[in-house]
């Protein structure tokens, strides 16, 4: 029903039975089992399904596997070294900067995306960089705490 | 309230429903503890502090505590998990249990140590007596908690918490931050289906005609279900799934329901089914002494729950038996509504909940459970996962309900409130299932023998739904308070977060700001004046020292404002002071709470409750309202909803009150209504001119600075 594609995911290569149109999302849940990107509205207006696509914070849930078939995609998984955890996810432990955690993986790659390309962002620009992922429950300033702590450390 | 006394009251909480002891324990060898709570986790952080509660009373290490994920066929049924009742439920419930649990182990242990149980030394569930010792963990015995709990165990005095009180990392936390499968939506089993509803994105009256013939052959398609006007996709892929059912969407014609009305507000008040005066008092000297009268009109938009993920679930039926997965804040009333649409024995349905995005209230879980269970008769005995699409969510899940809101009153020439009337049109703020004769679950009313869709209702007062906190909790000589109820539904509405609290404080905190300035009164020793409760006073007095109050310096577009209310008159007190700027838009710069939940389980708990609480609501006030258009519900997208982003989050500040000697009361709610009436008064103050219509946009400002002028 698919086709082969091969698809560089957190440093390793996969090969996923797939139609070349069927959205990343789907790839990494379902195929990869990689759960931690999360669908949340589908068409890249809540952040919840954002991943690392060539550092890039996008869209799992509307970019196609026939766009990133030669890109390096990095899920919330993939985002520590060596299984370790990230710095940003021993900041949000610390913080207690969650409070339902659907909309965390997708805060936690735009932080990442933020901190490799400024590494001591302002308050200011971390909640800019933040405000294209959406969160319900009020966590906003223990998240942005979070990030200005994991820029500390 | 003392300890001793509380050890008098029989069956605290939820234990009247469950008395016996192994319905909420079982000690295991290994040195853990399994708790059973009928309440779960929604994001609140609950499960944290039960089993600090449990942890406390056993006089063990939070660590050895398991808390069991709530499931039908093996909690005490604790009914939901709402109106921030959650540790008064399940935490005194707890509590008892955990007390005499502690002492039945002790009995047991003594006894094995040929000791009383005077001369023994107990830590952390080790049990010494004269060098020798043995554990909880070695007794454990299920034939020790088979029966029935009583007040005879003494509980641990508040002075000697050691668990309780102390701030506590929520349990679930690092499996999600570290991005692990923890949600409903994460689950994978065997063979599992993937499951989309086929429902147009508003009303319908019914479908004409679905022409399936251009998907039929599409690969990995495994099902079309269809009964009645119910119409599910089945695939062994959730890519595929999703592209039939937005073909079938296309491709299904569906009979137009009546639209709703174009002003809602003026609607609920010509519509009204019931009138209840719901408090009245009469002092006909006080009220002669009235020199000024005034009034005013609020309202407040339908909102939605707007969860970051949108509904899902899992059902499989098997040999007969439904076994459904769900984020449901009341599993059993669930399997209850489950059982009535299927035609099914109540006890060949079990639900077992697993955890979902952040939840605020009936949205939904419950539905999607159903549709679940409806596409699962034709799986063959597969599980089948459906998730409900980000449209599905926006025009089908209830929404907190629209409200209206009349207020007069009169002053005295001293500046006191001689006489109060507060009336509101509603329609009500609970159709959550298990409560009727009919199904309140979604699909039950689309099937080729639908059931009938029961009205939203409210509960009754004390702690009320619509009508929640609509009596001043202000000492007046004359008041009336009525809700007008409204039956009939434009929109289908349920219970959101803090119910008609949120508006009944707005409307009459931002009153009380509208009388002080009229009796030429500080807003905060305007309340004061009229506030005998203690608790009250503290914490209006703690957001007022906390935000310098009396220092405030006027300048030009900036404003501050105060909010307060006890949730329910009965549970948390709250007190908001907010500080926004008003440009083009209203920017909310800080907010302080101050806040008295009685005894405080967990410190940083209750302060992300609050929080969030004053953020979520932040959102409410200056943002939200769902659209209506011609066909419904017209905002289905967060472009067309959209809540308040990072960097239009207010910092928050929290000041707990310090009650160990008080019950504890939950703090989930508590924040709502007093940050809305803080950030409105703070607006009027700023303008010089008041905003009654919620949200407080561009648009409503302008239009009351057009009115004005």
């Amino acid at each position: 029903m698919g086709e082969r594609i091969q698809l560089t995911v957190n440093g390793a290569q996969r090969e996923i039975e797939a139609s070349s149109d069927t959205p990343l999302l789907y790839a990494l849940r379902n195929d990869l089992a990689l759960k931690g990107t999360r669908f949340g509205c589908g068409s890249g207006q809540c952040g919840a399904c954002f991943v690392l696509i060539d550092g890039h914070p996008t869209p799992a849930c509307d970019t196609p596997l026939w766009s990133v078939a030669d890109k390096d995609i990095v899920t919330v998984e993939g985002l520590g070294a060596g299984g370790a955890l990230h710095p940003l996810q021993t900041a949000f432990v610390a913080e207690q900067a969650a409070q339902c955690g659907y909309c965390t993986s997708g805060i936690l790659i735009s932080a990442a995306a933020l901190l490799a390309k400024n590494p001591r962002p302002t308050e200011r620009e971390v909640r800019e960089a933040l405000d294209r992922n959406l969160c319900r429950c009020g966590s906003h300033n223990r998240v942005v705490r979070a990030v200005l702590r994991a820029a500390q450390e | 309230m003392n300890t001793v006394a509380e050890t008098r009251l029989t069956r605290p909480g939820s234990l009247e429903k469950n008395p016996r002891l192994s319905q909420w324990l079982r000690v295991h060898r290994d040195g853990t503890v399994s708790i059973y709570s009928g309440k779960v986790e929604i994001g609140q952080g609950i499960l944290t502090a039960l089993a600090q509660i449990a942890a406390e009373e056993l006089g063990i290490a939070v660590e050895r505590i398991r808390m069991v994920p709530a499931d039908t066929a093996v909690s005490p049924d604790e009914g939901v998990t709402s109106g921030s009742l959650s540790i008064q439920d399940s935490g005194a419930a707890l509590r008892r249990a955990c007390a005499q649990a502690r002492a039945v182990l002790l009995a047991s242990a003594a006894a094995r140590l040929a000791v009383s149980t005077r001369d023994v030394q107990v830590a952390d569930g080790v049990v010494r007596a004269g060098g020798r010792s043995t554990s909880f963990w070695e007794c454990a015995d299920e034939a020790l908690f088979d029966r029935e709990i009583d007040d005879t165990a003494a509980l641990r005095s508040p002075g000697d918490y050691r668990v309780v009180g102390k701030p506590t990392p929520r349990r679930d936390l690092p499996d999600k931050i570290a991005g692990q499968p923890r949600f409903i939506q994460d689950m994978a089993l065997p063979g599992m289906l993937y499951g989309r509803i086929v429902r147009p994105p508003h009303n319908f009256a019914g479908l004409i005609s679905l022409d399936d013939s251009k998907v039929k052959s599409m690969p990995g398609l495994a099902a079309i279900v269809r009964d009645g006007a119910f119409v599910g996709v089945l695939a062994e892929r959730e890519d595929v799934a999703i592209s039939v059912q937005r073909a079938l969407r296309l491709a299904a014609s569906w009979r137009e329901a009546d639209p709703p009305p174009r002003d809602v507000h003026a609607w609920l008040k010509e519509h009204a089914a019931e009138h209840r005066v719901i408090s009245e008092k009469g002092n006909a000297g006080a009220r002669s002494r009235a020199t000024k009268t005034l009034e005013a009109s609020f309202t407040k938009p339908y909102l939605s729950h707007a969860s970051i993920g949108p509904s899902c679930a899992i059902a499989r039926i098997d040999d007969g038996k439904l076994m459904v997965w769900s984020h449901s804040q009341g599993i059993f009333n669930l399997r209850r509504d489950l059982a009535l649409a299927l035609g099914m024995r109540e006890d060949a349905v079990v639900v077992r909940h697993v955890e979902g995005a952040g939840c605020y209230g009936h949205n939904g879980a419950d539905d999607a459970a159903l549709d679940a269970a409806l596409l699962a008769r034709a799986a063959g005995g597969r599980p089948v996962q459906v998730q409900w699409m980000r449209d599905d969510e926006f025009a089908w899940a209830p929404c907190g309900p629209a409200m209206a809101l009349n207020l007069r009153a009169a002053l005295d020439a001293h500046g006191d409130i001689v006489d109060w009337e507060h009336e509101l049109w509603s329609n009500g703020h609970s159709s959550r299932p298990g409560r009727g004769d009919s199904p309140a679950l979604l699909a039950a009313w689309h099937l080729t023998s639908p059931h009938e869709r029961p009205s939203a209702i409210n509960m009754p007062l004390p702690a009320g739904a619509a009508d929640r906190n609509a009596i001043p909790i202000y000492d007046f000589p004359n008041q009336r308070v009525v809700n007008h109820y409204v039956r009939a539904m434009p929109v289908r509405t349920s219970a959101l977060r803090s119910l008609g609290a949120y508006a009944n404080v707005f409307a009459i905190e931002s009153f009380m700001d509208e009388l002080a300035q009229a009796a030429g009164i500080d807003p905060i020793a305007f309340r004061l004046r009229h506030l005998k409760d203690p608790r009250g006073r503290a914490v209006m007095e703690a957001a007022a020292r906390r935000a310098e109050w009396s220092r405030w310096k006027s300048t030009e577009g900036r404003g501050h404002g105060i909010g307060f209310a006890r949730y329910k008159n009965m549970g948390a007190y709250c007190a908001a002071v907010a500080e926004v700027e008003v440009g083009r838009d209203v920017r909310v710069d800080r907010l302080i709470l101050a806040v008295d939940v009685g005894l405080v389980i967990n410190p940083d708990g209750v302060i992300n409750q609050i929080e969030g609480g004053a953020i979520q609501s932040t959102s409410w006030t200056l943002k939200e309202q769902v659209k209506l258009g011609a066909r419904g519900i017209a905002s289905l997208g967060w472009e067309d909803y959209p809540i308040l982003k990072f960097s239009e989050a207010p910092p928050v500040e929290v000041e707990l009150a310090s009650h160990p000697e008080l019950p504890a009361v939950g703090a989930g709610e508590a924040a709502q209504g007093p940050t809305a009436a803080a950030i409105a008064n703070a607006v009027a103050h700023a303008l010089g001119l008041r905003v009654r219509d919620l949200p407080l946009t561009h648009e409503r400002i302008a239009a009351a600075i057009s009115q004005s002028t």
